[in-house]
């Protein structure tokens, strides 16, 4: 079992961002060559994702979504964390993660559904294993504990990945979860992505520790930073936490550190927080730069490959845009539907003078 | 100097904190959001600027934090103000406001008293999703030791806001973020009634709405659209639903033997449930129609497409005004 150590080893890993491409696309010295074709699959995710960050933004733009929380620049924890993910491993995404939702396998369009605002969640958590978007912050952070605890209780080697921001770290639902998952060793992956900011507050009034994943040790769990921006080192940390998961060795806590380029959602203005000069600084990070750079140096990547995945993420853009510009009549008696397995006396009552009041208008 | 100017219900809750802080040194006011980004709705802005971060700062993001974080600077003698970014993101400082905010007063004979304000912004019909629409008043009112506000006007956002900070006991404040950017002339030198004090925003003869927070301009519309048709309804905005102003509510409603509670909340075991019982009891004999309830479905709250289904909307008070058996039904 782990202990929480004191070990150099465990602490440095804790603090100092692991990296294996660096911001100019080339290896870093001593890490392992990546498979290039996976590489190269990533990579056409990371363009996925960024287009799915567009055309959301977009469609906001044309009142077609009520709001949209991107994660441009972010792209990369978004792709790694479903690529290490088994076919029956469990996603806890929150609202920022709808590319990683869409990663995973749903059709964005349903992703979007509640961002259109046309019902809470539009796809069923089961058929992919992931549940709604969290709102509440860290709330669903137990939930994913609890997902975890049962399979182990069923015998099964699911691993839950559990994502949440650097802002919602600070809730007491994030230690509890911790502290939950390290007591019962479940099979659970938090990965927090630090894009330094919750909505205006930045991360330096969230935590003075050393590092987010830092606090691990604290529980006596590993924790480990990684470069967020960074899609290979990203994918060995993440696949690292999930075989110690499924191995029964308990939970791991991984910090990504990155940035949100954009502002909080379409509705915020983050030039009142921050200055410009910091995301310019950022823009060279770029998470999708340096996998091209690297490709296309090793001869992975060419025009005629580029152009495949380019235009591939435009006909899944149009897809988007068609599906979610589509006029759809939200049925009003819905809102009774869902709420009991079982229609209550009174919802059906309600429902029957909703009914009657639109019928009048109708007529 | 005194004159009325054109504020949004933004800005007047925004003068509130500024003259509670300048003229008292015990204020501070923190939260989410609430110093550099002058908070989600821009409630707080400036106010860091102006009066640095000792008076107005960011917490870390945990609402059971900053709540309990209160607690504890109130027994040490200041007067914190703090705001909880939406109805639903106030859930995990439950704990803290029911054990400890409403109780501490009562546990200590009143040795320790608590003047924390806690901002909500609150309720519905801003197209929100979910969890940034509830009525959440139920949960404070049905709890002893808090006081319950609800402005509708942005007078009362004012004056009344001035009051609970300057009071000695601890006040949930709700504000209808549906009105926020909603302008309006306010005095701010001209004192408003009591909190526990509600007011007839319109007289008449033939009905009373008893309305709060952001229910109050759709009771008026609905007065206005039935003075059209002949029938002569009046609204009482309550202002504070803890205290409850008994006197007021019944005053009006013995006077038009009829009344009809607008509240945007599912009505089940709501506030408006209490109101309409608390009517019942005390108006019995008066009453020429039993008090009916025009509330949000007891679901939870629709996503943006739906939401106008379920806010209690003009037609839907004036389709129940018209059951209240009128002499004509009997006829
Ligand atoms: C319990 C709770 N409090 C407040 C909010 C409002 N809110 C939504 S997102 C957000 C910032 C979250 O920051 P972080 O966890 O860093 O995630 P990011 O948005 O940066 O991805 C806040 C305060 C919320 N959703 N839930
Ligand atoms: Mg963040």
């Amino acid at each position: 079992m782990w202990r929480c150590g004191l070990s150099a080893g465990q602490l440095k890993a804790a603090i100092t961002p692991a990296r294996l491409l660096d911001e100019t696309g080339r290896l870093v010295r001593g890490a392992p060559t990546p498979d290039a074709e996976a590489l190269a699959e990533g990579y056409r995710k990371l363009v996925f994702a960024r287009r799915l960050n567009e055309q959301a933004g977009a469609l906001v733009r044309q009142g077609r979504l009520a709001v949209y929380p991107s994660s441009r620049g972010q792209e990369a924890c978004q792709v790694a964390c479903t690529s290490v993910l088994a076919e029956g491993d469990w996603l806890f995404p929150t609202y920022r993660d709808s590319a990683a939702i869409a990663a995973r396998g749903v059709d964005p369009v349903e992703v979007l559904t509640l961002l259109r605002g046309d019902w809470h969640c539009g796809y069923d958590p089961n058929v992919h294993k992931v549940a709604p978007q969290a709102t509440p912050l860290a709330t669903q952070l137990l939930h994913a504990v609890g997902v975890g605890h049962a399979a182990r209780l069923k015998g099964e080697d699911t691993v839950v990945m559990a994502l949440c921001g650097d802002g919602a770290t600070s809730e007491g639902d994030f230690h509890e979860a911790c502290n939950f998952a390290a007591v019962f060793r479940a099979p659970v992956v938090f990965f927090v992505q630090n894009n330094k900011y919750a909505i205006s507050v930045p991360l330096a009034r969230q935590s003075v520790a050393p590092s987010l994943a830092a606090k691990a040790i604290g529980y006596g769990m590993p924790g480990v930073r990684v470069d967020g921006n960074d899609l290979p080192a990203l994918e060995k940390v993440l696949g690292e936490a999930v075989a110690r998961a499924r191995a029964g060795d308990g939970p791991t806590l991984v910090e990504a550190d990155t940035y949100r380029i954009e502002s909080h959602t379409n509705a915020d203005d983050a030039s009142r927080y921050r200055a410009d000069d910091e995301v310019t600084a950022w823009l060279p990070r770029d998470p999708l730069l340096r996998v091209r750079t690297y490709l296309t140096a090793i001869g992975a990547l060419d025009d005629e490959r580029e152009q495949d995945i380019a235009a591939a993420a435009e006909e899944m853009a149009a897809a988007v845009r068609a599906g979610v510009g589509a006029e759809t009549v939200a049925d009003p008696e819905e809102v009774f539907a869902h709420v009991y397995s079982t229609l209550t006396p009174q919802l059906a009552e309600q429902r029957a003078a909703l009914r009657a009041e639109l019928e009048l208008e109708e007529a | 100097m005194s004159a009325a100017t054109k504020m949004t219900m933004a800005q007047a809750i925004n003068a509130a904190l500024r003259d509670a802080i300048t003229e008292d040194d015990s204020v501070v006011v923190f939260g989410e959001d609430v110093a550099q980004l002058g908070g989600v709705f821009r409630v707080t802005d400036g106010l860091h600027r102006e009066f640095g971060e000792s008076r107005v700062f960011d917490t870390p993001l945990a609402e059971s934090g900053i709540v309990g974080m209160a607690v504890g600077m109130a027994m040490n003698g200041m007067r914190p103000v703090v705001e909880m970014q939406f109805d639903a993101f106030a859930y995990p400082a439950f704990e803290q406001i029911v054990s400890h905010v409403a109780k501490l007063g009562n546990r200590t004979r009143g040795k320790v008293r608590l003047p924390i304000v806690i901002r909500v912004p609150y309720a519905g019909g801003i197209g929100g999703v979910e969890h940034h629409c509830d009525s959440s008043e139920a949960y404070y009112a049905h709890t002893p030791g808090l006081t319950v506000v609800a402005p509708a006007t942005n007078a009362d956002a004012y004056g009344l806001l001035r009051e609970a900070i300057a009071g000695s006991d601890p006040v949930i404040f709700l504000e209808p973020k549906k009105h926020y950017f909603t302008k309006e002339e306010v005095d701010v030198s001209v004192p408003v009634p009591p909190i526990g004090r509600a007011v007839v925003r319109r007289p008449g003869a033939d009905a009373t709405l008893i309305a709060y927070g952001p229910s109050v301009p759709v009771a008026l519309a609905a007065a206005e659209q039935a003075a059209t048709e002949g029938r002569d309804l009046g609204v009482i905005d309550l202002r504070s639903i803890v205290p409850f102003d008994d006197e007021t509510v019944c005053a009006e409603v013995r006077r038009t033997g009829r009344a009809v509670v607008v509240a945007e909340a599912p009505g089940f075991a709501s506030v408006a449930s209490e109101i309409a019982a608390r009517v019942g009891e005390r108006c019995f004999h008066h009453l020429e129609a039993p008090v009916r309830r025009v509330t949000g479905f007891d679901v939870p709250y629709p996503p943006p497409k739906l939401e106008h289904h379920f806010l209690p909307g003009v037609d839907r008070i004036l389709d129940t005004v018209d059951t209240l058996q009128w002499e004509e039904d009997v006829a």
